[in-house]
């Protein structure tokens, strides 16, 4: 074995270090520890992303937990271009978010706790995409969801926080579920849980029907659509992305890191690295399309009209990773993966100046009582201008070149949904450019309209935070430019460095249409772009009374978004509510104290009371415990004798 | 005739562990610090277990009776390591007791010299030699502390019960005999299928006298009546002892004279086995949710845990088997473990064995607590512990051999097991601690609780080294 | 000759009344007895096929088994004595302390 090991070993040990003497030695030197083992791992996840490019990969079991029969679970690295990418991806949002949760985080009692929960995090999200067989992927996947737990509900004391927790799991679990199932469908079908050999034999199932719950059901469409279940609730997609603007109670590194750059990634990176199936089943890959889809364009509606800071950017992850499934459900993995790559460095930028911004502004967090902070924080001010112009796909930075990409296999693409979907990420482009800056121009531009003593406390965030701020910048700007489209990158000499990269794993599914309609689709997106923000700019800076007169004239709609589409209160009505309307009302009343009470408490009791009188048969006598041998001898003969019968 | 001197190769161990119990008996006589006697008997102990590795060592000799291969190997490993560990967590213990005396060291090893030999036996004389010795042995340990009544109680109820046992046993040998003309395993099973035996009631009869005598020493139901008391009157050192060590040998003999010498008969010997394991799940189980004082519980705990392991036994593969000697080793440390903990809690004039003593141990000895999660966690199967791997392997292997619904029985009763191991963890950590608990430690005990720990663990994470010498051990 | 089915009964009877003996008595004593027929009930068998199978082997192993009873005999004895001074008994009913 080699030095890939260390990648996820090192937050391992990281944590293990923090957990075990963090609270009595490190206490506020605990960064220190968990800083450096995920700075190590970004070294070496660089060099294997070297290594990948010359062509080196990796598929080995590290070692066999449990091998027996035909069944076997082992700890196993499939390092190839996928993981290499996704290695950069989570390495380096974490290694930087790490540094700025030191200055965020400073003087928090949990300092220690916090940080060994990172590397725990940390720790699962490298086994997960490092992962060879989908029992480690499933324990990575479980690990980062236990992590996120821990972390959204970090301050445990509040209410809200710990209640987003319950959330963040309780929704998880319904896709997990089905994830779970999948795998041990997987299981079922192909006799082993490797990535290798199930991929490789996933074409000799691809027209087997199974028959399910009475139905013929096509066997691969089972398979992708049971764990694009998992990526639902993971990837927080309707209708399971009810988690995620909730989980913004967490402390805002935590957002930056999980709920934007890496962890929900995860369902993404699931569908992609489970393409061999996915390709195999048009039905899978339409639902994935059209939840992509439906999803970006609902969330970014919300976003909208939306005026929690850290919320607006929450449903704007939402909405871009309904764009990354948008991209895989047309067959363009590798887009989705680029646009995931290159989303990580714009999010986390952006919640970590959310993060920035409510360290300045002493935890406020609405939008409307802000304003003008542009003079106070400039470094924070220039860096989410460049993640929001990234974000709204101004050409030249990161966020055009991926959304660029998804657009055009969208449109160029044999999905039959292809044009559907190209249309409605148009519009999300749009949207995406509108909300984005109405974010920019209420918060910094104009006048502060917070009261006076937030006024006098307003500061630039220390450096320890503002540096990771600059160089996350520096990938919003530039972490495009590996996926430069051939249109134009040809005249340059420049070629699509990530498509041709991807290649081997993930396909690259070649357009089916003309340079003309291809600049078509890039200067449509590039228009709804600066149309997006023009609008920002015509409704908040030169007009600002107009928002409020639409929100009155158009009050129902506005309201409406604004109330999220009353998706919550939906589930409240439809599940949560009827679920405590029969637990009060049926269950408790008329079946609990008869039916559950005789089950729930029924038959612990009654083994228990079954094993209180089973206790008096060892009676403490000593004949008695002869009487019981000699007849157990008898009653053995008995039996003997009457199989000899 | 001449005197041809037998190959003493394969028997050195047994030779040394000999010579070692008995200058142990005769140095204590001279040596007053009995510290002293446990280091020398540690040694010496190590030493014979080197003697395992030595070339020829893996050979039959006495014509037969004495067999040393790697299945008498491994369980001697589990036995040097039951008798290491037992005497690491003794030496302070028996000073609180009152009972430092020399011959407990001694005793420990004459027990574990007969556990060698069971191991090793080739013929029902040695058989019967090997298991009385251990017998004889432990009886005394049961007793050891001669001013407790409990003590008595529980070696005189072990005594009797065990000796009652011992007369089936002969009685079933003695019909073997008769039957075959021989005491010879291998020949045994000769006779049997070229006599056409297989099927007549009177090796049935043998038959089932030799497992009712095992189903004893391994405290199977209904023959585990002895169990509970013994474990809970003995001095807790010794009640590990015994948990572990006979329970092993009588897996060991199990698994050689049943296999060995009785495979023509198999289908009945597991007709046998069947119900046997499944009353000595239910009744271990269930009977251990309603105790109050822990090392009763774990007499409990131990009685299913030998449920367990006769999954092992009625798969009858060479995967069933050595899933038991797999289990038997990993049994070995987490009980211990286990032990070593509520030894620690035993302090003068403090018994520290009833369950309502570990309340909030936690806050009062995080690490006493963390280990005994570990333990407990071990036992009730949960991963990563070592106690998740042996039960994996044992119920793959029962499964593998075609006994679906027996697994399904056992992981019913496994589920219901968390019960009672997991009440420790919770008075541990979710209540308020009474009293103050005063833990007695030693650096031997602390050597003991590390080897078990990481033992434990380690099994749990790298299990495949575990089960791969249990493989190749079995012939 | 006495032919071996004779012996064999006699042996199966002895030890039937050992297991009897055992059952029934409450004196620790007359139960280590009980005990000691049972082993001679097999002592019994044992000769008896040695002598019927021309083998050794049988006679052997009753001097072990001889051996071994006395050794169990000093041990018994022991323990009785042992408890004895704890409590001045030899009843088994008075030897319930634990139980459960």
């Amino acid at each position: 074995m080699n030095y890939y090991l260390l990648i996820p070993f090192l937050p391992l040990a990281a944590f293990l270090i923090n957990i075990l003497f963090g609270k009595s030695l490190l206490k506020e030197n605990a960064h220190w520890v968990a800083i450096l083992a995920v700075a190590g791992s970004w070294v070496i996840s660089v060099a294997t992303l070297i290594d990948v490019m010359g062509g080196k990969t990796l598929n080995q079991d590290l070692y066999t937990w449990v091998s027996s029969g035909g069944f076997k679970a082992s700890v196993g690295f499939l390092i190839d271009p996928l993981t290499a990418v996704m290695l950069i991806v989570v390495t380096t949002c974490s290694t930087l978010i790490h540094i700025y949760s030191t200055g965020y985080m400073h003087g928090d009692n949990g300092y220690y706790r916090f940080f060994s929960y990172l590397s725990l995090f940390t720790f699962c999200m490298l086994m997960l995409v490092m992962a060879n067989n989908f029992m480690q992927l499933y324990f990575g996947w479980e690990g980062v969801g236990l992590c996120s737990y821990f972390l959204i509900g970090y301050y445990f004391n509040k209410k809200s926080a710990s209640d987003a927790g319950k959330k963040a799991f309780i929704v998880n679990r319904f896709g997990d579920f089905g994830f779970g199932i999948g795998i041990f469908v997987i299981f079922l079908t192909f006799g082993t849980i490797y990535y290798e050999p199930v991929f490789s034999q996933a074409g000799a199932f691809a027209t087997k029907t199974v028959n399910f719950l009475g139905y013929d059901v096509h066997l691969m469409t089972l398979i992708a659509l049971l764990l694009f279940c998992g990526s639902i609730g993971k990837s927080a997609q309707m209708p399971l992305h009810v988690w995620l603007p909730d989980a913004m109670e967490g402390p805002t590194p935590v957002s930056a890191l999980i709920h934007a750059a890496t962890m929900v990634t995860a369902g993404v990176f699931l569908v992609a690295r489970c393409s061999p199936i996915f390709s195999l089943s048009e039905t899978a890959l339409m639902v994935v399309a059209l939840t992509g889809a439906i999803t970006s364009l609902f969330a970014a509606t919300i976003g909208l009209v939306q005026n929690d800071l850290k919320r607006i950017i929450a449903y704007s992850t939402v909405s871009q990773l309904g764009y990354m499934f948008l991209a895989c459900g047309v067959g363009a993995y590798t887009a989705g993966i680029f646009h995931l790559y290159t989303h990580a460095f714009f999010k986390a930028l952006l919640f970590l100046c959310a993060g920035s911004v409510m360290h300045a502004m002493s935890g406020e967090l609405d939008i409307q009582k802000m304003g003008g902070l542009k003079k106070h924080m400039p470094i924070t001010y220039w860096t989410m201008l460049i993640a929001s112009l990234s974000i709204a796909g101004v050409p030249g930075l990161a966020g055009f070149f991926s959304k660029d990409e998804i657009l055009w296999m969208a449109y160029s693409g044999p999905s039959p949904v292809g044009k559907l979907v190209w249309l409605s990420g148009t519009l999300v482009a749009f949207l995406t450019a509108f909300y984005s800056f109405r974010l920019i121009f209420l918060t910094f531009h104009g006048k502060f309209r917070g009261t006076h003593e937030q006024e006098h406390h307003l500061h630039e965030s220390p450096k320890s935070m503002t540096i990771p701020l600059m160089l996350l910048c520096v990938g919003a700007v530039a972490s495009g430019w590996v996926g430069i489209p051939a249109l134009i990158g040809e005249n340059l000499g420049i070629h699509n460095y990530i498509a041709e990269f991807m290649k081997p794993v993930l396909g690259h599914p070649e357009g089916h249409g003309t340079h003309g309609e291809e600049m078509m689709v890039m200067l449509v997106s590039v228009a709804v772009g600066f149309a997006g923000i023009g609008l920002a700019y015509f409704m908040y800076m030169m007009r600002p009374d107009l928002p409020g007169k639409l929100a009155t004239q158009f009050s129902g709609a506005y309201k409406v978004l604004f109330n999220k589409y009353y998706v919550d209160e939906l589930y409240s009505a439809i599940i949560v509510r009827p679920t405590i309307w029969i637990a009060r009302n049926i269950l408790i009343g008329v079946t609990d104290a008869r039916i559950i009470e005789a089950i729930v408490n029924g038959v612990p009791s009654a083994i228990g009371g079954f094993s209180r009188q089973l206790r008096k048969v060892q009676t403490g006598f000593l004949h008695h415990y002869a009487l019981i041998m000699a007849a157990g001898v008898l009653i053995v003969m008995g039996l003997m004798l009457m199989r000899s019968w | 005739m001449p005197l041809v001197m037998p190959d003493l190769k394969p028997i050195t161990p047994e030779i040394v562990m000999t010579c070692l119990a008995l200058f142990i008996l005769v140095a204590d006589v001279f040596i007053k610090r009995k510290e002293t006697l446990a280091l020398l008997s540690i040694i010496g102990m190590a030493a014979a277990a080197f003697t395992f590795a030595l070339p020829g060592a893996l050979n039959t000799t006495f014509g037969g009776m004495f067999i040393s291969d790697g299945y008498s190997m491994f369980f001697k490993i589990v036995f040097a390591l039951n008798v290491i560990l037992t005497i690491l967590i003794s030496v302070k213990y028996l000073a609180v007791e009152r009972v430092n005396f020399g011959e407990y060291y001694a005793l420990l090893l004459f027990s574990t010299l007969g556990m060698m030999i069971m191991a090793s036996a080739g013929d029902l004389i040695v058989l019967y030699l090997g298991l009385e010795l251990m017998a004889l042995s432990t009886y005394i340990l049961a007793g050891f502390i001669r001013y407790d009544m409990k003590s008595n109680e529980a070696a005189l109820k072990y005594f009797l019960l065990g000796s009652f046992a011992s007369a089936f046993l002969l009685y079933g040998i003695s019909l073997a005999y008769g039957l075959t003309g021989t005491t010879n395993l291998d020949r045994i099973a000769m006779t049997i299928s070229e006599k056409g035996l297989a099927g007549k009631p009177a090796l049935t009869l043998s038959m089932i006298m030799i497992a009712v005598a095992f189903s004893f020493k391994i405290a199977a139901v209904p023959f585990h009546m002895w169990a509970p008391d013994a474990y809970e009157g003995a001095p807790t050192s010794v009640t590990a002892f015994m948990s572990v060590g006979p329970k092993a040998a009588g897996f060991a003999v199990i698994g050689r004279v049943f296999l060995m010498a009785f495979p023509m008969v198999r289908a009945e010997w597991v007709a046998v086995f069947i119900p046997i394991a499944i009353m000595t799940m239910a009744v271990g189980n269930i009977v251990a949710l309603s105790q109050t004082n822990i090392k009763r519980m774990l007499a409990y705990s131990s009685i299913a845990h030998a449920g367990y392991a006769l999954l092992g036994i009625i798969a009858g593969t060479a995967d069933g088997l050595a899933s038991m000697m797999n289990y038997m080793l990993i049994y070995a440390f987490m009980n211990m473990g286990a032990f070593a903990v509520i030894i620690m809690l035993r302090s003068e004039g403090f018994k520290g064995d009833a369950i309502s003593d570990y309340e909030g141990l936690s806050k009062t000895h995080p690490l006493a607590a963390a280990l005994m999660l570990v333990f407990m966690f071990s036992l009730t199967g949960i991963p990563p512990t070592a106690g998740f791997m042996g039960k994996f392997y044992i119920f793959m292997a029962a499964i593998n051999a075609g006994y679906t619904w027996l697994v399904i029985i056992a992981v019913i009763f496994s589920a219901i097991s968390a019960y009672f191991y997991l009440r420790i963890v919770m008075n541990m950590y979710m209540k308020d601690p009474k009293e103050t608990v005063t833990l007695t430690t030693s650096p031997s005990m602390g050597l003991a609780l590390a080897i078990t720990t990481v033992a434990v663990l380690a099994i749990g994470v790298l299990p495949a080294k575990v089960i791969y010498l249990a493989r190749v051990a079995f012939p | 000759m006495v032919p071996l089915n004779w012996y064999l009964m006699l042996s199966a009877a002895v030890f039937s009344i050992g297991v009897f003996g055992f059952l029934t008595r409450r004196n620790i004593i007359i139960m280590f007895m009980s005990v000691e027929l049972m082993l001679n009930a097999v002592n019994i068998s044992l000769v008896a096929f040695s002598h019927y199978l021309q083998d050794l082997r049988g006679q052997v192993l009753v001097f072990f088994i001889v051996t071994v009873a006395a050794a169990e005999a000093a041990i018994g004895l022991a323990i009785i004595i042992a408890l004895f001074r704890n409590k001045a008994t030899a009843h088994v009913d008075d030897m319930n302390e634990m139980k459960g």
